[in-house]
């Protein structure tokens, strides 16, 4: 076999062996949320008796509810603090304390989370002390306000990346022109900035919505009585052992996200052949 | 091709007065000054560097000048920021706005300044027009070829009818054959709408061709302002010479200095130079001699003067001209340029053929630096 | 509108919008957080109170600083154990990671360009679906009858595993440092791929081709030219494996044992079960210490990465 051929055939065997290892709890996951059995991978039979179960799973579903909530205002935040960031950087070459801001929007993405949630929930629980002694009131009460606050920390960070990335490979000539032709910069960047960017904006906010949904550790700090994110009862539930009705809940999002990204990738590549045919007309006028 | 100059006698439309741009020590533009006149089609020449992309940026308002003024028909631009400026410029990547149509990128600007709808699709309509670009309205920039793309972005910066228009290294992005023809076209348009125009390139045979003026610029400094004409045949330094076309620059000494004539002595012949100059006897000078200013025969001319002889070492066939490289005995090597006006020449010369290269007495221009 | 805001607030200068609000709601909710948790850190803890640092009673202004937390810490064997350990793991993760993800992330990058987003796409899918429920997945996997278990011991790779200590007996496979490690690599499998893949798909594939030119078999161009261009892939996928490992919780909980000592655990019962703030406070802090390094070089490679990019 010639080394070119090895090469190949290696290469492939390799990421086919990859893949199977990144998929294969997911699969486990599904099959055995149809397990008819309370014993962990001893399969019994088929049943949907999990899912059923998941009805009336009142903790659960709470969960979901203020996770979907959360989730859904963290990737609002993210977006719009991320976008922000994301213009301070590419565009203000220089200013006062540039490097500690670049620092500060990116490490939260590295930063170990426990460090992050511990740190925040002192500074929130010391806010609401300060407030409770000068106020009477206490402000703010840990709940679902302060889970958000602690998922846009991180969801800031995330979305910045996607968006920078973008931004840079803008032309920068764009802008100009549209400067040039009597916009204001407000109006530069909801008119020309905005729409060229509209992708990434998409994909920041599909993101941080995900991380959102998904976080434990930072919920586990910054929840309070009654707000008890999804991951949070999860997280309860695996510590105590293997339960088919979390494999059944992992089953129906795997569902939703594997149909969410299928939608995804056919309008993409809709648009994709659309701008192809209209390349093709082009150049044949 | 140039363009005309237009002979009104009203205050200059143009002013830079000693501009001067400071980017932390390095000066990109090193006290400029320059009047330009309503009409003219004006271009800033110059190799890469040479600061005439950020004197183009500080007309348009992307950079603030350090110090100095520049008046635009009579109103100071200081503080203006690009927006509120009466001038519009055409990007050298086209900067067509990629998510608009044609006929959105052309109103884009009319828009801004909230014109009435039918105004605006009344300009946009006789700007498409005026390029052959109507059918395209609908059409999205990367639908389009090169050329059109070019197009566009041009009647988008002449669409608010702007007081100046700015073109950054208009044709740079356009191959050899399409340049030729959009260096007319662009002329063209631009004299019909009748716009000012200042342009900024590193290709001389673009601003010679579309300007009707030019200013060679280096290292942030005009080395010289004039009609392409001028500039080409009455170069005022060696570097200029030397940037603008070819030349042959011949180092020698004022033999002879006479209110109607010179005489310079070379290594390798003697000039006579038919005009006087302003300098003294014994001083070292240049003679630069344009290529297609000399002819070179087998036989040796009549004049002592302005006349070498020489063994052509190289030659390069052009279809249209040759060029031979003609070594002199001191070593120095003449370029000469010769138009092949016969179709068909018995006694062509060829290498290593001894031969006389001769100019007249006007063909000399003289540097002293 | 646009016209009319910009009327409002004429003072406001867009530049000072734009970056202020970022910047401002960093400072606040990224360092002064920070800057409390080291005052914590060193606070003496009243049932549910915190005494204040500096008092001022009968004209004596006294500043108090508990340092006996981090006395402890640093005096304290099992303290000193766990970040020693919390970094092995960590690091055992990581080459685990770059080991199978660098691979896989080359092989990447060679794909036909028209089959790269598909699998860039793939990459990417298991990162959508939940990490949590990945990690508790694994724990099914590695039980007993758990088909990662039944392949494993079935190849007799636990035997290897046990003699490499990575498990305390063979057969055994859950809550060991095996399954701490796996699961760690596991889950930061794709923050290791995408950015080795983002800077081999940008190579230039032309040097490569100049190096078996110059008569460089494909293996010594591999490691001669391909492996140093990569660097800065390797540094920053290393990086955002590595930090958050050292600190990480869930992990450890779900797949991790008695013996897999991990700081993240200690600082959570420290706060959740024993209640002591300050002292989960001073574990933090000594956290960041440690990782302080490690973050320095990630936040160099990042300015470096924004250098190069203008």
């Amino acid at each position: 076999m010639t080394s070119a051929s090895f090469n190949r055939w290696f290469g492939r065997g390799w990421l086919l062996a990859g893949f199977a290892f990144l998929y294969l709890p997911i699969l486990a996951l599904v099959v055995y949320s149809f397990n008819d059995s309370p014993i962990p991978n001893v399969w019994r039979g088929f049943t949907l008796k999990w899912y059923a179960g998941l009805a009336d799973d009142r903790e659960i579903l709470s969960g979901l509810w203020l996770s979907l909530r959360v989730a859904f205002f963290t990737a609002c935040g993210s977006v719009v603090l991320g976008t922000l960031a994301a213009v301070s950087l590419v565009k203000y070459r220089r200013f006062r304390g540039r490097t500690v801001f670049s620092g500060m929007v990116t490490a939260p993405l590295v930063m170990p989370e426990v460090v992050v949630g511990l740190s925040l929930l002192l500074m929130l629980v010391s806010v609401q002390r300060a407030t409770q002694g000068a106020f009477g009131w206490g402000f703010p009460e840990r709940g679902m306000l302060t889970i958000w606050l602690g998922h846009l920390l991180l969801g800031m960070a995330y979305a910045t990346v996607v968006v920078q990335a973008r931004l840079q490979d803008l032309n920068p000539q764009l802008e100009e022109a549209a400067l040039d032709l009597g916009a204001r910069p407000l109006q530069v960047f909801l008119l020309v900035t905005l729409p060229m960017i509209a992708q990434s904006l998409a994909s920041a906010w599909l993101l941080t919505f995900t991380i959102s949904l998904d976080d434990v550790v930072l919920s586990a700090f910054l929840s309070g009585p009654g707000s008890t994110t999804m991951p949070l009862v999860i997280f309860s539930r695996a510590r105590l052992g293997v339960s088919p009705s979390v494999n059944a809940v992992a089953a129906l999002i795997v569902a939703v996200v594997a149909v969410g990204v299928l939608i995804a990738s056919y309008l993409i590549a809709r648009a994709e052949r659309r701008r192809q045919q209209e390349l093709a007309e082009a150049n044949r006028a | 091709m140039t363009a005309n100059v237009s002979g009104s006698a009203e205050p200059t439309f143009l002013q830079i007065q000693d501009v001067v741009k400071d980017f932390g020590g390095y000066k990109a533009v090193n006290h400029v000054s320059l009047d330009i006149a309503r009409g003219e089609i004006f271009a800033l020449l110059g190799s890469s560097g040479c600061g005439k992309t950020t004197l183009l940026r500080m007309l348009a308002g992307f950079e603030t000048p350090s110090s100095g003024r520049i008046v635009l028909a009579g109103q100071d631009l200081a503080g203006l920021p690009p927006c509120d400026r009466p001038i519009n410029m055409m990007f050298q990547s086209y900067a067509l706005f990629p998510h608009l149509s044609v006929w959105d990128n052309v109103a884009f600007g009319l828009k801004r300044d909230g014109l009435p709808r039918a105004e605006i699709a009344e300009r946009v309509d006789a700007m498409l027009k005026l390029v052959q670009l109507s059918k395209f309205a609908k059409r999205k920039p990367h639908q389009l070829s090169g050329g059109q793309q070019q197009r566009v972005a041009l009647v988008r910066s002449l669409a608010k009818r702007p007081k100046l228009l700015l073109l950054d290294e208009p044709l740079g992005a356009l191959d050899k054959k399409l340049r030729e023809e959009t260096q007319i076209e662009l002329v063209n348009i631009i004299e019909e709408v009748g716009v000012t125009c200042v342009m900024v390139t590193h290709d001389q045979e673009e601003a010679m061709t579309m300007a009707s003026r030019i200013a060679v610029m280096s290292e942030g400094r005009f080395l010289q302002v004039g009609a392409p004409a001028d500039i080409y045949e009455t170069p005022a330094m060696r570097f200029v010479a030397d940037f603008i076309g070819n030349v042959n620059l011949l180092p020698g000494t004022v033999e002879v200095d006479e209110a109607d004539h010179v005489v310079i002595g070379s290594a390798d012949c003697k000039h006579y130079v038919g005009h006087g100059i302003t300098g003294t006897q014994g001083m070292p000078v240049t003679v630069a001699l344009r290529p297609e200013k000399i002819q070179v025969s087998r036989h040796k001319p009549a004049d002592d003067f302005n006349a070498a002889r020489g063994t052509i070492k190289d030659l390069s066939y052009f279809g249209s001209f040759t060029v031979y490289h003609v070594e002199l005995p001191s070593g120095q090597r003449l370029k000469v340029s010769q138009a092949n006006t016969e179709r068909h020449q018995d006694d062509r010369l060829g290498w290593g053929d001894t031969v006389w290269a001769h100019w007249s007495r006007s063909a000399h221009v003289v540097l002293t630096q | 509108m646009p016209r009319l805001i910009a009327h409002l607030m004429p003072k406001v200068s867009g530049r000072h919008a734009v970056i202020g609000v970022p910047y401002g709601w960093l400072l606040l909710f990224f360092l002064f957080p920070f800057l409390i948790l080291v005052k914590i850190s060193v606070s003496e803890m009243e049932t549910v109170n915190f005494k204040d640092l500096v008092t001022f009673k009968d004209g004596l202004l006294q500043l108090t600083l508990k340092l006996s937390n981090y006395v402890f810490i640093t005096e304290d064997p099992l303290y000193i154990k766990t970040y020693l350990s919390s970094l092995k793991y960590a690091a055992a993760a990581t080459v685990l990671c770059l080991v199978i993800g660098y691979p896989f992330a080359y092989f990447m990058a060679r794909a036909r360009t028209t089959a790269q987003p598909a699998l860039l796409m793939m990459v990417m899918l298991p990162f959508w679906t939940s990490f949590l429920l990945r990690v508790y997945a694994w724990k099914g996997l590695l039980s007993e009858n758990g088909w990662a278990a039944d392949l494993i011991i079935g190849t007799g790779f636990d035997q290897l595993l046990h003699a490499a200590g990575m498990i305390p007996a063979p057969g055994k496979l859950m809550h060991t440092p095996f399954s701490l490690v796996l699961g760690m690599a596991y889950t930061y499998m794709p923050f290791m791929i995408l950015p080795l893949y983002g800077n081999l798909a940008k190579m230039d594939l032309r040097l490569l081709e100049a190096a078996t030119d110059l008569g460089a078999t494909a293996w010594v161009a591999f490691w001669k030219v391909t492996v140093p261009l990569s660097k800065a892939g390797i540094i920053a996928g290393s990086m955002l494996v590595f930090i958050p490992c050292v600190g990480e919780l869930v992990i450890p909980e779900l797949l991790g044992g008695p013996e897999t000592l991990m700081i993240g655990r200690v600082l959570w019962d420290e706060f959740f079960s024993n209640n002591d703030w300050p002292m989960a406070a001073s574990v933090a802090v000594v956290m960041i210490l440690v990782i302080i390094v490690p973050l320095a070089v990630f936040s160099k490679y990042q300015a470096e990465v924004q250098e190069a990019r203008r």
